[in-house]
């Protein structure tokens, strides 16, 4: 294939997010506080989307399904942060901390 | 008509560039050890995957891109970063530290190229003659009033429910640690004789109160 019109063939963005996909998941279970770890994982959200809107350019009866798929995804997203950020700030100011390998109260 | 010559070499490297800063600004988002490097990085990688949707035939999406996860949802992880540790603690040494990210980059390394081999040898239909929509605006926003506007109500009922609920999370540890600084009033509850409308009101207004208490 031509180099120049690389941008028009569906290989190299399922590839990209196969990337994205192995990256996030390495970060996740790399990371040791827990901010990283949700970063790591919008970096898995940000590789589902990218996949959906590759399907949905190259493959899809309605190119408006995927676009709105992935707008739900986005505000999926937007919502887990929210929640997200409010726990780890709470177990900040329970535990002076948010080290992953420190919150073991429960642990027998 | 021939329009600009160099065209197709602006268009591959604006690709280029995208497709380099989604990978580079994730590996920075995953291998850094300062928080606030790690949240520039998922800034870069979704300005690249903001470029990535445009050539995917969206810039409302990549429009939306930007708007929500670098200028939302990464403010608000800064401003985690800011109320909580700004660094990563010091990793495991020695070999089981070796081991466990030995073990962790084989892990994701089997599950990226099982899937890119899955998705380039996969057996994926042809695109149709004709398409059911053209894909603008108009036509996303006709599909989520009609066909899903079931799950466009529930996705802002279910925004509205993350705020409150983070709202109440992040607040209610709260009394105790402001109570030892002393910034409101309201916190203390060895204070007889008050109403409780008394108590709620905040320390700003009733200064008195605050320093004889």
């Amino acid at each position: 294939m031509n180099p120049l019109h690389l941008h028009e063939h569906p290989a190299i963005y399922l590839v990209l997010a196969a990337l994205l996909l192995a990256i996030g998941i390495f970060g996740f279970l790399h990371r040791r506080t827990l901010i990283g770890m949700l970063i790591s994982g919008e970096i898995i959200f940000a590789a589902a989307s990218l996949n959906f809107m590759a399907v949905n350019r190259f493959f899809a009866p309605d190119p408006a399904v995927g676009q709105i798929f992935v707008l739900f995804i986005m505000g999926l997203a937007a919502a887990e942060v929210a929640i997200a950020l409010s726990i780890i700030i709470a177990v900040y100011r329970n535990y002076r901390s948010i080290a992953s390998a420190e919150l073991s109260e429960l642990k027998g | 008509m021939t329009p600009f010559p160099f065209a197709p070499y602006i268009v591959a490297a604006v690709f280029a560039l995208a497709v380099g800063a989604t990978l580079g600004g994730a590996l920075i988002a995953v291998l850094t050890s300062r928080l606030i490097r790690a949240v520039s990085g998922l800034m870069v990688c979704c300005l690249g995957l903001a470029g990535l949707y445009y050539f995917l035939n969206s810039p409302f999406l990549a429009l939306m891109e930007i708007l929500i996860y670098v200028g939302a949802v990464c403010v608000t992880i800064v401003f985690a970063v800011m109320l909580a540790e700004p660094d990563e603690p010091p990793r495991r040494q020695g070999a089981r530290g070796w081991l466990w990210t030995g073990a962790t980059v084989a892990v994701s390394a089997v599950v990226g190229v099982t899937l890119a081999r899955l998705s380039l040898q996969g057996p994926w239909p042809t695109l149709p003659a004709t398409l059911a929509s053209d894909g603008s605006v108009a036509a996303i926003g006709r599909a989520l009033l009609t066909t899903y506007s079931l799950a466009f109500e529930v996705i802002s009922l279910l925004l509205l429910l993350a705020i409150l609920g983070a709202l109440v999370i992040a607040r209610s540890g709260r009394k105790s640690a402001s109570a030892s600084g002393g910034t409101t009033s309201a916190s203390s509850p060895s204070r007889p004789g008050q109403s409780p409308a008394l108590q709620q009101t905040p320390a700003k207004k009733e200064p008195a109160l605050e320093v004889v208490t």
